[in-house]
């Protein structure tokens, strides 16, 4: 289990390397090396989450290291399917980074499997972090194509047309995967919420307690409210939209991270 | 024997020495017939553009060939020779293929990298086939002539990006809304070049294209041009609401679209981008409205600094491009050099001695117990069959027949002597 582990951070390392080479200098090779790698590096990483869940016997986002490995899986399946719906260029060179940075993050924290508490053994484990892990994967990715767009953005604007403008794609595109995965993963989101609030209530009999990871889970919400929201009622998009989608991963990383490791939350992972 | 190129192009020779040395296909019909009447030139094929006239011989090597050749086309279009004196070029040998190479690869185009040049090149050799003036030299030249500009075209980047103001306009369309199909194309106001990048994109599938001029007769008559509708020209700004790309050219004094107008069209587009080409001058459109969000307002110096960027890529994709010309020069001239005589009949004795051995080994395998001297006399016949089997090949080979090539070629390929 280990080494299934060890094997998929090294390919994603391996694919990252070949995304930020891809990225500076394209080639044929790089970018099919990297899908190679990427592609390798998500079988094993599912053969470690599915080993991980039949040892444990629950869903493997109780600890910390757990949820970040599921997180980063998410993300890579993300980006899978939006390679394969849109077949755009170099949109790995600005996602995988983020998936390996995660998945070593995942690789530093304890990853002993310890018992789960009974009263967190239950159904709501395995639909309040898929949703959650699924909705924020979609995010981060949309976060991805925010980048993409500034940057093309900013050539075009600048009337510059050298560097990535030839091999980024258009603006309408990029746009329009910001927004597709803003509207994937806002709902299963404000689910993940939802589930988490039934949750609380079935185990501790209230659905809200202000607890910093519930704040920062609204917080986080709001600002791809208002995307939603300033996109539908004043057509907001394009650069706005862009920037929010970053700020809004920021806001994600804060609450997933942040919170556990900064701020004390009874949103604990074992 | 050598390859040999003589002519003139866009560098060398005006556009009216061009016009009058220019060959039409029937003129290069007789060309080729009265060329390879002349002594010494085996092979030949024309090619004429408006950018270039050309021959390409396979000739005799000696001195006075190219004097021969610039008498001919001369006295072809009858032109005094010393009006072509310092217009007309040679190269031979190496020189002359690598000229070739460069031609069909498009470095030597007036603009390096335009497609057209290697389609003209394939029609010329078209014509030399039908006509029969290319031989095995001449189409060997071209067939590789043809492969080297492929792979220029793929492994360089020479012809990627616009290097046009009307395509740069498309690319940059294209760059910010990908799929043109459903976007509407506004031309404001008429004039050459408007009507130019026009055509570009109208080529490119928009969906709808609306024309608003001053003088709306002239409006109308440009719109039923690129079926499209035309609307009188102060209603515009109602019809940029929901118009995608626009190419400005209203001959105005002064703005015709100001900021506080722009900002308040984007608001009722609901932000939808919009890609504004203005390229009169005086501008006719505020250069702030550029500020705004999904406006891309490109004026006639931002799109020429484009192309500008763009050739600059081509030229240093160029040095690439010269250094698979050198690789394929030396192919090439390996290939020549197997059409020498000597190889070829080292090669072919080769092969007779290869099978004689063969067939020696079996024959003494299946006699079984033969001493010395029988396999001497068995081998020595066999040596005599070879030697007068090849002698008359041989002699054949190293004689001075007028078809030596077409000879070794077919002796080459008659035996399989090309290897592989």
């Amino acid at each position: 289990m280990i080494l299934t582990f060890e094997l998929a951070l090294t390919s994603y390392f391996i694919a990252t390397i070949l995304a930020v080479l891809d990225l500076i200098k394209g080639s044929k090779a790089t970018s099919r090396g990297m899908t190679v790698f990427a592609i390798a590096g998500f079988i094993i990483h599912t053969v470690n989450i599915i080993l991980r869940l039949l040892i444990s016997g629950h869903m493997p986002t109780a600890s910390l290291h757990e949820a970040a490995s599921f997180f980063t899986w998410s993300i890579v399946l993300v980006f899978f399917i939006i390679e394969y719906r849109y077949e755009v260029g170099l949109m790995g060179s600005f996602v995988l980074p983020v998936v390996f940075i995660l998945m070593l993050s995942s690789s530093v924290l304890p990853r002993q499997i310890r018992p789960l508490p009974v009263i967190l053994q239950n159904s709501w484990l395995w639909f309040h972090t898929i949703l959650a892990f699924v909705g924020e994967a979609a995010l981060t990715v949309a976060c991805g194509a925010g980048i993409m767009y500034l940057i093309q953005e900013r050539h075009v604007k600048s009337k510059k047309l050298d560097g990535l403008f030839h091999r980024l794609p258009s603006l309408m595109v990029l746009d329009d995967i910001n927004y597709r995965l803003i509207t994937i993963g806002f709902p299963l989101l404000t689910l993940a919420i939802i589930t988490g609030a039934l949750w609380s209530e079935a185990i501790w009999g209230t659905y809200w307690r202000w607890d910093p990871k519930e704040v920062w889970s609204l917080i986080t919400w709001l600002f791809y409210a208002i995307v939603l929201h300033a996109r539908l009622t004043a057509g907001w998009h394009g650069r706005r939209t862009a920037i929010l989608s970053v700020a809004g991963f920021i806001a994600i990383l804060f609450t997933f991270f942040g919170v556990n490791l900064l701020l004390k939350s009874f949103h604990g992972f074992v | 024997m050598t390859v040999l190129v003589v002519g003139l192009n866009h560098k060398t020779a005006d556009v009216e020495v061009r016009e009058s040395i220019a060959f039409d296909s029937e003129k290069i019909r007789k060309g080729l017939t009265g060329l390879r009447s002349l002594q010494g030139v085996r092979e030949a094929i024309i090619l004429s553009t408006c950018n270039r006239v050309e021959l390409y011989l396979h000739a005799e090597s000696d001195a006075n060939m190219v004097e021969r050749i610039k008498k001919y086309i001369s006295e072809f279009h009858g032109i005094p020779v010393e009006v072509l004196e310092g217009a007309l070029y040679a190269h031979g040998g190496v020189d002359g293929v690598r000229h070739l190479f460069r031609v069909a690869s498009s470095l030597d185009s007036m603009v390096v990298g335009e497609p057209q040049i290697l389609g003209q090149l394939k029609a010329s050799y078209d014509i030399g086939l039908k006509e029969q003036s290319s031989g095995i030299i001449l189409n060997k030249l071209m067939k590789k002539a043809i492969s080297v500009a492929k792979r220029v075209r793929t492994e360089t980047k020479i012809a990627e990006n616009a290097v046009s103001i009307g395509y740069a306009a498309v690319e940059l369309a294209k760059k910010i809304f990908g799929d043109l199909g459903d976007k509407v194309f506004m031309l404001l106001g008429a004039g050459e070049m408007a009507e130019l990048a026009a055509r570009h994109l109208t080529g490119s599938g928009v969906k709808e294209v609306i024309v608003a001029n001053r003088t709306y007769e002239r409006g109308l008559a440009l719109a039923v041009e690129f079926s499209g509708k035309a609307i009188e020209f102060d209603t515009f700004k109602k019809e940029l609401e929901h118009s995608d790309i626009v190419i400005c050219s209203t001959g105005a004094r002064s703005y015709v679209l100001d900021f506080a107008e722009m900002e308040k069209i984007m608001k009722t587009r609901r932000q939808r981008p919009v890609f504004i080409i203005d390229i009169s001058v005086p501008r006719n459109i505020d250069p702030k409205i550029n500020d705004l969000d999904n406006v891309y307002l490109y004026d006639i110096d931002d799109l020429q600094g484009v192309v500008d960027a763009n050739l600059n890529e081509r030229l240093k994709e160029s040095l690439k491009a010269e250094e698979i010309i050198d690789q394929e020069i030396d192919v090439f001239f390996d290939w020549m050099q197997s059409l020498d005589a000597v190889p070829t009949i080292v090669a072919l004795r080769r092969a007779a001695e290869g099978i004689k051995n063969e067939e020696l080994a079996k024959l003494y395998h299946k006699l079984g117990g033969l001493d010395e001297k029988d396999k001497q006399v068995i081998e020595q016949a066999m040596n005599s069959m070879i030697n007068k089997m090849l002698h008359q090949p041989t002699t054949a080979l190293k004689g001075n027949d007028e078809e030596k090539d077409v000879l070794i070629y077919a002796v080459r390929k008659l035996y399989g002597l090309n290897g592989k």
